[in-house]
């Protein structure tokens, strides 16, 4: 019997009995949108986190030198040094000297977080200015007194107006205003667009500080970032002599954490949906079973006027695919709609990809055969006698 | 055409056995007219699913085409029924969801026959039994009558040489019954053979030929062979 032929039936089938049809889907829709969703939302969060990382800078390593055990520090010669002999390794190098200090523009004064760097810092760290210009290598050669203001501190001093070219006091010290840097977080105290930059050069005489506790590091690719570890690892156990004097934070590490996490939180996830899924699958093979019953006699006749085994078995084995099948892409429909609903209420942006579609699709074709085997099987082996004396 | 020798058929029926055939020798040939006769009980019904391939027999031989069919599998039997059987019963037997055309595309599906040439068999045969204008129609919107020409129709699709005619007239009243003996007389005299089931000793002395079975064995034959 043709293909086509047993998929006519079928559906005649399924759409002489819509009620019964649809209630036995809606397990499978159920169980398919379940996947859907779960998916979507994980695989959109966790490109959420990846986005925030990077934004923070791309194959970035960050180095923090905590002194412990060791009474040298890193200078800005030995980090010059250092990028100079591993130059086919490493991007670039930003030291980072922090502090706090206060500034004062007409009579307002505010606190807050200054880091004191070089140019390498724009690229290393991403951070650009929305207005004006970034520190650039003469302002540090110089130890210009230039300084690029955090959009939280532009708003407090200046309000609607431009601050380029503005001369406001850093402990008292007057610096000019070169750039204002772009909102990172939401523009608010304590976050990280309440901060000013400013050539560490100057930074040291400022803070009163000459060592270098913190720097940047960039790769020149992402697949470069291991060596350059290596290489980090290399200079600075030859500085300090010792493991514990300082701290590495490997940006590609802590992606590989957060992958790692969503990928067992999607395991897992995908196991309970599955777990509906094969619910679904269940309902249908009762109902298949209930369908043969009812449907002796029609067996019989079809047997009686020359319909084999496999016709047989053919007939209600694509029923139930076609149930599922049908489940499943309505379940697609249903799940993909979901996902941006409950993706928008909790503000992550839902990532339905077409492999969680193909899985999810083939998965319900796979629940139709599976639990539609054993119904068919049963049918196709009913005696044509006996099911056409049934009533 | 059709040569049963020496049929034996036992069921078991919880510890007792029941005998239905008990050493059964009947011959039919070619485009014959042949009632098996005989009340329920008789091993008619039986006789009659052996004939029809439904069934084996226990033992004995039974030649269709100078073939043994006695022994063949459930799906070596299902493609004779198909090719070589028409059946007709009491009860019609239509799919009730299925048209009338649809019913008669029926045994052609399973034959294989594809598309345009299955739809112009079953025109074929449903015109063949006055029912062109009805082909739309679901069973439940036909007369008794209607109803089992189109299963006349269904049984002659794959134009098998052998109608295998299980009381056809038992669901109807005797007008339309006598209409459906005259259709199964003309289908004969076009050289059909037809084998005729009844407990009815008047419907089956229409028959050229009246085998009588009582208690699983051939109590008489009347006519010419």
């Amino acid at each position: 019997m043709q293909w086509l032929q047993a998929l006519r039936m079928a559906i005649k089938s399924i759409s002489g009995n819509k009620m019964r049809s649809s209630l036995t889907m809606l397990g499978i829709i159920i169980g398919v949108s379940a996947v859907i969703i779960m998916a979507s939302l994980v695989q959109g969060t966790t490109r959420q986190i990846t986005e925030r990382l990077q934004s923070m800078g791309t194959n970035m390593i960050n180095v923090n030198i905590i002194g412990r055990g060791s009474t040298r520090t890193v200078t800005d010669a030995d980090l010059f040094q250092f990028q100079q002999n591993n130059s086919a390794i490493i991007e670039a190098v930003a030291p980072v000297l922090n502090g706090n200090v206060t500034i004062k523009f007409g009579n307002r004064n505010i606190s807050t977080n200054i880091e004191g760097t070089n140019e390498a810092y724009e690229t290393v760290r991403n951070t650009k200015v929305q207005e004006g210009r970034f520190i650039n290598a003469l302002d540090v050669e110089r130890r210009q007194k230039v300084v690029l203001i955090g959009s939280y501190i532009a708003n407090e001093l200046f309000g609607g107006l431009s601050p380029i070219g503005q001369e406001i006091k850093l402990n008292g010290d007057l610096f000019t205003v070169a750039g204002v840097l772009e909102v990172k977080s939401n523009s608010s105290a304590q976050s990280t667009d309440d901060k000013v930059i400013i050539p560490y050069t100057t930074a040291k005489r400022l803070l009163r500080n000459a060592a270098i506790r913190n720097f940047y590091i960039q790769a020149k690719t992402p697949d470069k970032v291991d060596d350059a570890m290596t290489v980090l690892q290399e200079f600075l156990y030859r500085i300090f002599n010792s493991n514990d004097a300082y701290r590495v934070f490997n940006q590609a590490d802590m992606l590989d954490s957060i992958n790692e996490t969503t990928r067992t939180m999607t395991m897992m996830l995908g196991g309970i949906a599955g777990i509906s899924l094969l619910v679904g699958g269940i309902g249908i093979m009762n109902i298949m079973l209930v369908s043969v019953t009812e449907r002796t006699r029609e067996i019989g006749i079809r047997k009686a006027i020359g319909a084999k085994r496999k016709s047989i078995l053919g007939q209600f084995l694509i029923e139930a695919i076609v149930v599922s099948c049908m489940g499943g892409i309505l379940g697609i429909i249903a799940g993909i709609a979901a996902s941006s609903l409950i993706g928008k209420a909790m503000q992550i942006q839902a990532e339905t990809s077409a492999l969680i579609i193909t899985i999810s699709f083939g998965f319900s074709v796979l629940v139709g055969v599976f639990f539609g085997w054993y119904p068919a099987n049963k049918a196709s082996k009913l005696n044509a006698i006996e099911a056409l004396r049934v009533e | 055409m059709i040569k049963i020798e020496d049929i034996y058929k036992t069921y078991k029926m919880g510890l007792t056995e029941v005998h239905a055939l008990n050493g059964v020798s009947i011959e039919v040939e070619e485009k014959e007219f042949v009632a098996i006769a005989g009340p329920s009980g008789s091993g008619k019904s039986t006789l009659m699913n052996i004939i029809g391939c439904l069934d084996t027999p226990t033992s004995g031989k039974y030649f269709l085409d100078g073939k043994d069919v006695s022994r063949l599998k459930e799906d070596e039997l299902s493609e004779i029924r198909n090719k070589k059987i028409g059946f007709i019963f009491q009860g019609f037997n239509l799919l009730p969801k299925l048209t009338a055309l649809e019913n008669v595309e029926l045994p052609l599906i399973y034959l294989g026959i594809r598309g345009k040439e299955r739809h112009r068999l079953a025109m074929e045969a449903l015109e063949g039994v006055g029912l062109g204008d009805r082909i739309r129609h679901k069973p439940s919107e036909l007369s008794g009558g209607q109803q089992q020409r189109v299963a006349i129709a269904r049984a002659l699709s794959t134009k098998p040489a052998i109608i295998l005619a299980d009381e056809p007239t038992g669901s109807l009243d005797s007008k339309t019954g006598a209409e459906i003996m005259k259709m199964l007389k003309d289908l004969n005299q076009s050289g059909k053979t037809i084998i005729l089931i009844t407990h009815d000793t008047g419907i089956a002395s229409q028959a050229a030929r009246m085998i009588n079975i009582y208690d699983g064995k051939v109590l008489k034959e009347s006519g010419v062979a």
